[in-house]
């Protein structure tokens, strides 16, 4: 028991440590560019704590967490899909325009919205895999080169066909109508708090939490998720062990591409109701930042999004009060990753050793 | 007379092990030197040691007489000693020269190579001793032995006089090993001193002039090649209680657990490594391959458990018709496997012992339920295997590389033999395990065999062969050449058929008496 | 035939290569109905050496990095550091101190690289990701707080250009010298003149710090296949053990690697800034580090592939600069669906169906493509390459060699 409380307080020294290091980086970094870090925390602490930005760090923490999750499924195979960022894209775009052609009655056309642009996720993410195990291209350079064919070819070729010809000066795709709108939670919300003022809690909050829910019991508690992770591990082994390798990237390639899709949903289905100009871009590769803070565990992916969210959403105070340039939690969060990503392996070696030790002594102890 | 090397009660501990415990090593200037002892003795630590990769914790070390203490190979290499590692230490897609000068690269100004006076010193050393070699040729062109050479070149090219050879024969073809052994004493004619690291007491007695054995990490004796023969060489090994894995009365029934007809499998380039193979397992049988390995054991294991592609041939399991069935299949009907490299097969080193457990059964109970893993009866069932089997290992969730190679093995055998299996495929059960781990091997094999289990065994480990078998069928080149009955063939003889010598002049190769 | 070729210097063999590109390149064109000589013009050319200089630079920064096993796909985020560091250091000081800082900016990811991927064992990918979220942090950050704008800075200088005297009518100490390929450009005659265009497009118009990085190409060769470093560096991108096992301090020379590998990188990005925009914007990089690591792979590790790589993926951008109604771009789909048709050919001698056929059908729809229309979208030569690349990945992945070692961690006396 005691072993598992310090293996416990070691895994969570890890992510408090990285985090103290940013904090104190950025710090030194605001005092030699002239600014008060003190003031710019607390600047970020006070207006990030207001409802209305928590709101605002809620939609932001949606697709963080959704990116997460979908780069999580490729981590815990030992597969970087670095194509999030082209596959949501991609996704949005199909969703965009499946939904702006058809109007199916109340729930349905958001459904179908929600499928599409899984669909379209998981077949993007697919042909990656598919690339992979029949052409040994890696996906890390397939999925990068998709990216850009995706954003660059697909989008830009296809974007003039489905733009809404009705208002001239826009660049979008049609709006969907109401029926594929996502409800908003503001009810809920409000209903322990106070109104909120100009700002709407996205529903797919909900679905990222069923997403987290779905990951974990699939990766962690199923047969599936078993051989997956088998796979991951020791791709040798699992294939003795009877996990179809091949089969198992395409599959593992398609389900992170399908969580993919859903990232640029809450900017669709709760924000903007058309594909344009002025969605959030670059989700993917902060979901790999993500996830990889948080571990690839529901749960941890959950808090990183959480943290990545709030300074996204607090730092436009910077802005406002003139305390610092609110770029510097960009920094933060870099540095965050980085020394997480370090002291994640640095500790993982030390308990790899006492372990090793452990066991050692476990056996010294049975043969006398 | 001044010694080449005098290692003085050198002890080095590592976590949990004692690998040298006062060790002391006495060789003189222009010998060859054998140290011999099992796996797990403290051969290769006290090697390692000797050539600065690791320190020693304890004890002295003497080189030409002066005391030294080398903190890396760098050192080692400028006091004169080389070493020739188990594993070639070569990168393929570098040239022979490239490889043999890395590290003493003479130069020219600016950091430029000077590769003209570099060949031209490859060539004279490799002329001197007779070790032919063409400089610019890819490393990955080259054969085993030539490579073994260059191994060789790289040390003499330093100016070593002291030659560490670590287990150099482990790889080779007799015929390599003669060539080997011929190099050897050229370079010992002309002044080097050898130090071998062997655990094959023919050929030791073959090439050293003394020999030191090692017994769990000690020194037990200090003896002349002429003075002793293998039987006493195997006693000082292994102590008095040589455990032997002798089986006892046949157990051998009329079932047919597996049978293959006309198995072939072939490789990249569509030549048969397994070739028309014929081979029936009996339940309570176990059938014994034997061969120099890369003759095609491990695609036959391959065509068994369903990772190879099978181009002709059926194989059946209890009287079904599984040619066609995916690795899954055949696992969930009962095909076992213990592989033979358990890292690289075997198990998932991060995760922990019940998952290594399940993994190859998790779609079974008690692993699974439904679509499930049943973590809660994983565990029990895998504390089962730790016990019957004993596993050491404070828990069951702790990662499997924190085990020793022997208790992950034995958790291994736990995991297949607990699995009721129809037929279980074992490679090299006892490759790489300490004493103790190998004789309760030997002893679950024998135990499951009398319960009527079939089992295909492959080693390289001749006396494990013969000791467990009831058939031994020998694969040459991707064929089953010759079937013997282990109660009348020796080491020798089976080596013989091994290597296709006693094919030739035997006719059919039939020493037959056994299953059948 | 082909032995022949392969005896011929390497120099000679990627010149006649490139010949043959020209003279395809030329047909193709002709069938256009304005055929205006785009493909071959001295501005594409130019253009196309302009624009293949970031690509080429991160193509040896990934060179110098895997050749010591060290993936690195934080290219893209030292080519950024590359951009701020040189705009801002050539409009403080100068030029040439700003392609010193590019050169610093970038080894400085290189070295944070090093640190988490050599000294603590993360994994290539990872921190590589990482250094590519952090860079465009830190210099939007830098951007906003030195040059007060985040987006962008000021006009920046460059390096300046150069024509080469007697071949491009460039001055020869004060004195004009004749325009030899110009000359024969004008006359009009198919193919040669054609090539002659071509040809002066690489020598007229040079920037110096395009020389300073073609330089880098024989450079980088020179310093990884003859010196001391650059053996032990090989070595321990294919074999670690090896090295280390005859007193190589492998860990310096992975440090080397990874850091030189940064430092190209940043000379791309302080390339872009100060000379294909003329000043620093955020996100002007725009993947090349990215296509560079496509250039190193699609260039079998190897600096002359790499410039090559470089050319192939340059010339669309540079061919679209001057061709706003896209009838020459349009030609390069004829000439993509030639290029298949003979992996097709290729593919079917070497008896390898499954590729013939899929190259075939890659050919056939594009030559459908061609025929049915007069001129390409504008979004065309922006993702070019990138099919390109992807092409080449699937009809030739299993026959590139990557250092054996690349991508793998390498921990000190783990035998």
């Amino acid at each position: 028991m005691n072993n598992r409380m310090r293996s416990a307080s070691l895994a969570l020294a890890a992510p408090l440590a990285s985090l103290l290091l940013a904090f104190l980086l950025s710090a030194l970094v605001l005092v030699l560019v002239g600014s008060n870090p003190l003031v710019a925390f607390g600047d970020m602490l006070e207006y990030g704590s207001r409802l209305e930005i928590v709101i605002d760090m809620l939609n932001r923490a949606t697709p963080l967490y959704l990116s997460g999750i979908a780069a999580a499924i490729g981590f815990r195979m030992n597969l970087f899909n670095i194509g999030v960022e082209g596959q949501y894209q991609l996704a949005m775009f199909v969703a965009a325009v499946v939904g702006g052609a058809l109007a199916l009655p109340g729930f349905l056309h958001l459904l179908l919205i929600l499928v599409v642009a899984m669909i379209v996720g998981g077949l993007w993410s697919g042909l990656a895999g598919l690339l992979k195990v029949t052409r040994g291209v890696n996906e890390v350079i397939g999925t990068i080169m998709l990216n850009f064919i995706a954003i660059g070819g697909i989008i830009a070729a296809l974007i003039g066909r489905f733009r809404d010809g009705e208002i001239s000066t826009n660049s979008g795709t049609k709006l969907i109508a109401e029926s594929g709108w996502m409800p908003n939670l503001n009810g809920f919300v409000e209903a322990f708090t106070r109104d909120i003022k100009g700002r709407q809690l996205s529903g797919m909050l909900v679905v990222a939490v069923l997403v987290g829910i779905a990951y974990h019991l699939t990766i962690n508690r199923s047969r599936f998720g078993f051989d997956l992770r088998a796979s991951g591990l020791n791709p040798m082994a699992a294939r003795s062990g009877g996990v179809p390798p091949k089969r198992m990237v395409v599959v593992a390639m398609v389900l992170s591409g399908a969580a993919a899709g859903l990232v640029g949903m809450v900017d669709l289905v709760s924000r903007y109701h058309r594909y344009d100009n002025n969605f959030s871009p670059g989700l993917g590769f902060a979901g790999i930042a993500v996830a990889l803070l948080g571990r690839h565990h529901p749960v941890g992916v959950a808090f990183a999004a959480l943290l990545f969210a709030f300074m996204d959403s607090s730092s436009s105070i910077l802005q406002v009060t003139g305390s610092a340039s609110p770029e510097i939690v960009i920094i933060m969060q870099g540095v965050i990753l980085l020394t997480a990503v370090i002291t994640y392996e640095y500790v993982n070696q030390i308990r790899q050793r006492e372990e090793t030790k452990m066991a050692a002594l476990a056996t010294a102890g049975g043969a006398a | 007379m001044v010694l080449a090397i005098e290692l003085i009660d050198i002890t080095k501990r590592f976590p949990g092990v004692l690998a040298n415990d006062r060790v002391n090593l006495r060789v003189e200037l222009g010998e060859i030197h054998a140290i011999v002892g099992e796996n797990g003795a403290g051969k290769s630590t006290l090697m390692k040691i000797l050539y600065g990769m690791q320190p020693p914790d304890e004890g002295k070390m003497l080189v030409n007489g002066t005391e030294v203490d080398f903190k890396s190979p760098t050192e080692a290499i400028e006091a004169g000693i080389g070493m020739v590692h188990q594993h070639v230490m070569l990168a393929d897609n570098l040239t022979v020269l490239e490889n043999v000068i890395l590290g003493s690269e003479p130069t020219k100004s600016f950091g430029r190579i000077d590769f003209e006076s570099a060949a031209q010193h490859l060539r004279e050393v490799s002329h001197a001793y007779g070790l032919d070699i063409e400089p610019n040729d890819l490393v990955e062109t080259l054969e085993v032995g030539e490579r073994q050479r260059v191994e060789i070149i790289k040390v003499l090219f330093r100016g070593a006089k002291i030659l560490i050879l670590d287990e150099p024969t482990a790889v080779l073809v007799p015929q390599e090993v003669e060539q080997l052994h011929h190099n050897l004493r050229e370079l010992k004619a002309q002044g080097s001193t050898i130090l071998v690291i062997n655990h094959k007491l023919p050929e030791v007695l073959d090439i050293a002039d003394t020999i030191t054995v090692l017994r769990q990490g000690r020194t037990v004796g200090e003896v002349k090649a002429s003075d002793v023969t293998a039987g006493d060489l195997a006693e000082l090994m292994v102590g008095s209680e040589l455990p032997s894995p002798e089986t006892t009365e046949s157990t051998v029934t009329d079932d047919v657990a597996l049978s293959l007809r006309g198995v072939t499998v072939l490789n990249e380039e569509d030549r048969p490594v397994v070739d028309d193979v014929d081979l029936v397992i009996h339940r309570g049988e176990i059938v014994g391959i034997a061969g120099v390995e890369g003759n095609g054991q491990g695609e036959l294991i391959g065509a068994i458990m369903g990772t190879e592609h099978v181009e002709t041939g059926t194989l059946e399991l209890m009287g079904q018709d599984i040619t066609k069935w995916s690795v899954r299949q055949r696992r969930e009907a009962g095909v076992g496997l213990v592989p033979q490299d358990r890292h690289e097969e075997g198990l998932l080193l991060t995760a922990p012992l019940w998952e290594n457990a399940a993994l190859g059964h998790q779609t079974q109970r008690p692993y699974a339920k439904g679509w499930w893993i049943d973590r809660a009866a994983s565990r029990a069932h895998t504390q089962t295997i730790r016990k019957r089997f004993g596993v050491k290992t404070p828990n069951v969730d702790v990662a499997a590389h924190a085990l020793s190679g022997g208790n992950q093995q034995k958790l291994i055998i736990g995991r297949e033999m607990t699995a009721d299996p129809k037929i279980l495929v074992l490679a090299h059960p006892t490759r790489g395990i300490d004493v103790g781990a190998q004789a309760s091997v030997w002893q679950k094999i024998r135990d499951a065999r009398a319960d009527g289990l079939a089992t295909m065994l492959i080693s390289a480990d001749l006396e494990e062969l013969i000791g467990l078998s009831d058939t031994i069928l020998v694969m040459l080149r991707g064929k089953l050449v010759a079937k013997l009955d282990p109660a009348n063939v020796t080491p020798r003889q089976l080596g013989s058929y091994m290597t296709g010598a006693a094919i030739e002049t035997d006719g059919n190769g039939s020493a037959d008496g056994g299953a059948e | 035939m082909l032995a022949a070729l392969h005896r011929l210097p390497t120099w000679l063999r990627f010149a006649l290569y490139a010949s043959v590109g020209v003279l395809v390149l030329a047909i193709a064109e002709s069938f256009e109905s304005g055929g205006v000589g785009r493909l071959t013009a001295d501005t594409a050319s130019r253009a196309m050496l302009k624009w293949c200089i970031p690509i080429l630079l991160a193509g040896l920064g990934g060179l110098f990095s895997e050749r010591a096993s060290i993936v690195n796909i934080g290219l893209e985020g030292m080519m950024i550091l590359g951009t701020w560091f040189g705009a801002w250091a050539a409009l403080e000081f100068s030029p040439w101190m700003g392609l010193v800082f590019g050169v610093l900016g970038g080894a400085l990811g290189g070295l944070i690289h090093a640190v988490a991927t050599v000294s603590f064992g993360v994994d290539h990918v990872i921190s590589g990701v990482a250094i590519n979220i952090m860079a465009p942090g830190v210099t939007t950050f830098l951007s906003s707080e030195v040059f007060g704008n985040r987006t962008q800075s000021p006009d920046v200088p460059g390096l300046g250009e150069v024509d080469v005297p007697v071949l491009a009518g460039g001055t020869f100490f004060g004195a004009e010298t004749p325009d030899i390929l110009g000359s024969i450009a004008d006359q009009g005659v198919f193919f040669v003149s054609d090539l002659a265009s071509f040809a002066r497009g690489l020598v007229s118009g040079i920037a110096i710090f395009s020389l300073i990085a073609l330089a880098l190409v024989p450079l980088s060769g020179w310093f990884l296949w003859k010196t001391r470093a650059g053996l032990q560096l090989r070595s321990a991108g294919e074999y670690p053990l090896a090295g280390e096992s005859l007193g190589v301090n492998v860990i310096r020379r992975m440090y080397l690697g990874v850091v030189v590998s940064g430092a190209l990188a940043g000379l791309g990005g302080a390339f872009i800034a100060m000379e294909l925009t003329g000043f620093y914007q955020n996100g002007q990089t725009g993947g090349r580090g990215f296509i560079g690591l496509a250039a190193l792979i699609f260039g079998n590790w190897r600096p002359l592939g790499i410039l090559a790589a470089a050319f192939l993926f340059g010339y669309p951008f540079g061919v679209s600069l001057r061709d706003l109604d896209g009838q020459s771009t349009h030609a390069l789909l004829l000439v993509v669906s030639f290029c298949l048709a003979v992996v097709s050919l290729w593919a079917a001698t070497a008896r390898r169906l499954v590729d013939a056929v899929m190259a075939l059908v890659f050919a056939v729809v594009m030559f459908a493509w061609y025929v049915q229309t007069d001129v390409a979208p504008d979004w065309l030569p922006n993702a070019m390459p990138y099919v390109i690349v992807l092409l080449v990945l699937v009809f030739a992945a299993q026959r590139l060699r990557a250092p054996a070692f690349d991508g793998q961690i390498y921990r000190r006396g783990a035998t």
